[in-house]
């Protein structure tokens, strides 16, 4: 067996060298130079399709104590329509089906988008309802957005949308 | 045989290794390799546990002071096991496409291969893990990418991405991340890479020492060179903007921000199917398996212990005869090496000169017989003062090429499938000399066939060419399909030596001491 370790060392250090180098780079770029994100993400189910019926005490009475509910209510839910605009242009948009067999399930809303920082004005408007005709939930707020910065818009029944 | 052209580029790549290394050749030694860089990993992360603290809050902070406080001790070992889990995917690699080049997956051997692209995922994602425990900004932007992979996948109720941003899952998930790197994720590997070697035998998990000692001082000095640092704390009101990435574990989240994660979930798992079925895709080669031939075997479980794929078991006898054991060959596993043949004793070419040679376990493709009857027209077609036999194999240097008047090829499955008698055999019915090629010395298509017959003819394992031939007459020269210069080199150096023992009349003609000859049983 010859060795020549002057050869040798010459593989190790390409070897490492390779390793060391590709460990960090070349560097990725995830989001351009002077951008900001912002995600628009919540879960919400929208409202039933048709209107809950009051159950009578009555018929409230009939049931097995178990199965009494003061409301009783078709299982279909309506699709959540949501939009972002920026400054008076639509920035994101969507509209989610509810998930499952009967349409009854949450649906989940996860958007996102790289703009430029600085000072913005945005306004999201939100439908949930298939009964009602525009827009049943609204919220404008003007936001100065950092370089790098991750505003995180989430909504709630109780506060309605929240810029984090 | 013309071969594929990533053959050739992995046969000058080992060229160039074993000009530097000789027998430490990494090349030979990638999978040893990649265990002994698990190894360093696993010393390293135990060093690296001690000091870690474990939660959303403490976990950066005990890592910087690891890195700038300790740098001498723990830094060191940080920058360790990160480096030593790059070099082990390096290896992986390199390994995967040597096993490919070399064509080692195909027909019994798709095992090794199927098994071990699981591994290429375990280690992968054992690798991810590792970095969220950082949790910098590059441990967020791997949580976050990872989040959208899983968000996409049917399996999770809810959005685990707005649950990152939202803050909600983040301490328990990291407690869930921490226990499958320290203990989950290791534990599975190791069962997976028990799985992967199991259908081999002999299988060796520790590198030449040298290799080892060369490769650990590598990997301190690039420690050294390069400590191992983080990114900014993570802070998820900010979206990460340059990231220094490790490519040889965080690849694929760069394509998030051009892909969906649908599309991303298509390609891994396309390439991972490919890569599986790869071992059932042409070219195949067809071979029927070993086949045991109990009248011509008395158990003595030298094929047993040769085969390198472990196809074949013992069992007690059960035709009656008078031994205790006798072997079975399972044709699931057998890689139709041949190799048996070399090993079994009643593959001798003496026995029953005038009748049809039968062995104690045979290939139904190449069976002794034929071998003989082989052996024997060449050496009937042989004419010149020095005349020559070699025998090679189908996957080193085509020795028909060596073909001349005085010079005859045959070619055998393997160089190990060669019985010590036979070269006996070729000596004593008219050839001047009998050289041996087959793969490239220190590896071996079928794993150990070289280094059996090398064995052999040492007179170090069964069974062994006997003692009174004449060693000056066998030479023993492996090499690639690229290796014709090498081949004949040896060749007309070996022819030389004929020339001269011939010359000097020392021992002329009596390949064989005469008072031990005879025919043998
Ligand atoms: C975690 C990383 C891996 C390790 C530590 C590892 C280790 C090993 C070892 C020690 C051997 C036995 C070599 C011998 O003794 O001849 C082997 C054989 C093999 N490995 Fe791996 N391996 C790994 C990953 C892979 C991957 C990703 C593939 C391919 C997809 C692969 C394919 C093979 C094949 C085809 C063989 C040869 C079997 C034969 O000669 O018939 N391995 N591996
Ligand atoms: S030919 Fe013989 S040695 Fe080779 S794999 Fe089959 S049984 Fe094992
Ligand atoms: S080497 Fe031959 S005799 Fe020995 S167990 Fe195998 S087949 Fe039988």
């Amino acid at each position: 067996m010859y060795k020549r370790y002057p050869l040798q060392f010459l593989n190790y250090l390409i070897f490492m060298s390779l390793v060391g180098y590709f460990s960090t780079a070349p560097a990725y770029r995830h989001l351009p130079e002077g951008q900001a994100m912002v995600v628009l993400a919540f879960s919400h189910a929208g409202q039933h399709v048709e209107p809950c019926r009051i159950v009578s005490p009555e018929e409230q009475a009939k049931l097995p104590p178990n199965m009494r509910r003061p409301t009783e209510c078709a299982r279909a839910r309506s699709p959540v329509k949501v939009e972002l605009l920026m400054d008076g242009q639509s920035l994101l948009s969507t509209v989610a089906q509810p998930p499952g067999l009967f349409g009854d399930g949450g649906v989940d809303v996860f958007l996102d988008a790289i703009v430029p920082a600085g000072k913005h004005r945005f306004s999201i408007r939100m439908n949930d309802s298939v009964r009602v005709k525009g827009y049943n939930y609204t919220h404008e707020q003007t936001v100065q957005l950092e370089p790098a910065q991750l505003l995180f818009i989430d909504f709630n029944t109780e506060d309605g949308f929240v810029f984090k | 045989m013309q071969s594929a052209p990533i053959k050739r580029v992995y046969l000058t790549l080992e060229n160039w290794f074993n000009y530097s290394f000789g027998s430490w050749n990494p090349l030979y030694h990638l999978g040893t390799l990649t265990f002994f860089f698990f190894w360093v990993v696993l010393v390293s992360g135990i060093y690296l546990f001690l000091f870690f603290h474990g939660s959303l809050d403490g976990a950066y902070a005990s890592v910087e002071r690891m890195t700038h406080e300790q740098w001498y001790a723990a830094g060191i070992m940080r920058s360790l096991h990160r480096y030593a889990s790059d070099a082990a995917i390096g290896c992986i690699l390199l390994h995967m496409f040597r096993e490919f080049a070399l064509d080692r997956h195909h027909g019994a051997r798709w095992y090794s291969w199927f098994t071990g692209v699981p591994l290429l995922w375990m280690v992968v994602t054992l690798g991810i893990t590792g970095y969220w425990l950082v949790w910098d900004m590059l441990a967020q932007y791997i949580a976050i990418g990872s989040a959208h992979l899983m968000d996409s996948l049917p399996i999770f109720f809810g959005s685990m991405t707005r649950n990152f941003l939202d803050g909600a899952l983040s301490d328990r998930f990291f407690i869930l991340i921490e226990f499958l790197h320290l203990l989950g994720q290791p534990m599975l590997l190791v069962f997976a890479l028990w799985f992967h070697v199991r259908r081999l035998s002999n299988v060796n998990i520790n590198p030449p020492r040298g290799l080892a000692i060369g490769s650990l001082l590598a990997l301190l000095a690039l420690s050294i060179v390069k400590p191992a640092t983080s990114h900014a704390p993570a802070d998820l009101t900010v979206v990460p903007e340059v990231l220094n990435l490790d490519w040889f574990y965080l690849n694929i989240y760069p394509l998030l921000d051009y892909w969906s994660a649908g599309q991303i979930w298509m390609l891994t798992i396309g390439i991972t199917l490919l890569l599986m079925i790869l071992p059932w895709l042409p070219p195949k080669k067809a071979g029927a398996a070993a086949v045991v031939d109990l009248d011509n075997c008395d158990g003595c479980k030298q094929c047993f212990e040769d085969c390198p794929f472990d196809a074949i078991s013992v069992q007690a006898r059960t035709d009656g005869a008078p031994h205790e054991h006798e072997v079975v060959v399972d044709p699931a596993l057998c890689a139709v090496c041949g190799i048996c043949v070399g090993s079994c004793h009643s593959s001798n070419p003496f026995r029953k000169a005038q009748k049809e040679l039968r062995t104690g376990i045979d290939m139904p493709q190449l069976p002794v017989n034929k071998v003989r009857t082989m052996t024997d027209s060449a050496l009937a077609a042989l004419r010149g003062d020095v005349k020559i036999l070699v025998y090679g194999c189908e996957h080193g240097f085509d020795v028909t090429r060596l073909n001349r008047n005085d010079t005859v090829g045959l070619t055998l499955f393997c160089s190990g499938m060669v019985p010590p008698s036979f070269i006996e055999y070729a000596l004593r019915k008219g050839a001047d000399g009998v050289m041996i090629a087959g793969c490239r010395h220190a590896d071996c298509y079928f794993r150990f066939g070289n280094r059996w017959m090398e064995k052999r003819l040492k007179g170090e394992r069964d069974p062994v060419l006997r003692t009174k031939v004449d060693r000056r007459r066998i030479t023993v020269q492996g090499g690639a399909e690229t290796d014709r210069n090498i081949i004949e080199q040896a060749l007309n150096k070996f022819r030389e030596e004929l020339i001269t023992i011939g010359e000097t009349g020392d021992n002329a003609g009596r390949k064989v001491s005469k008072a031990e000859g005879g025919s043998h049983v």
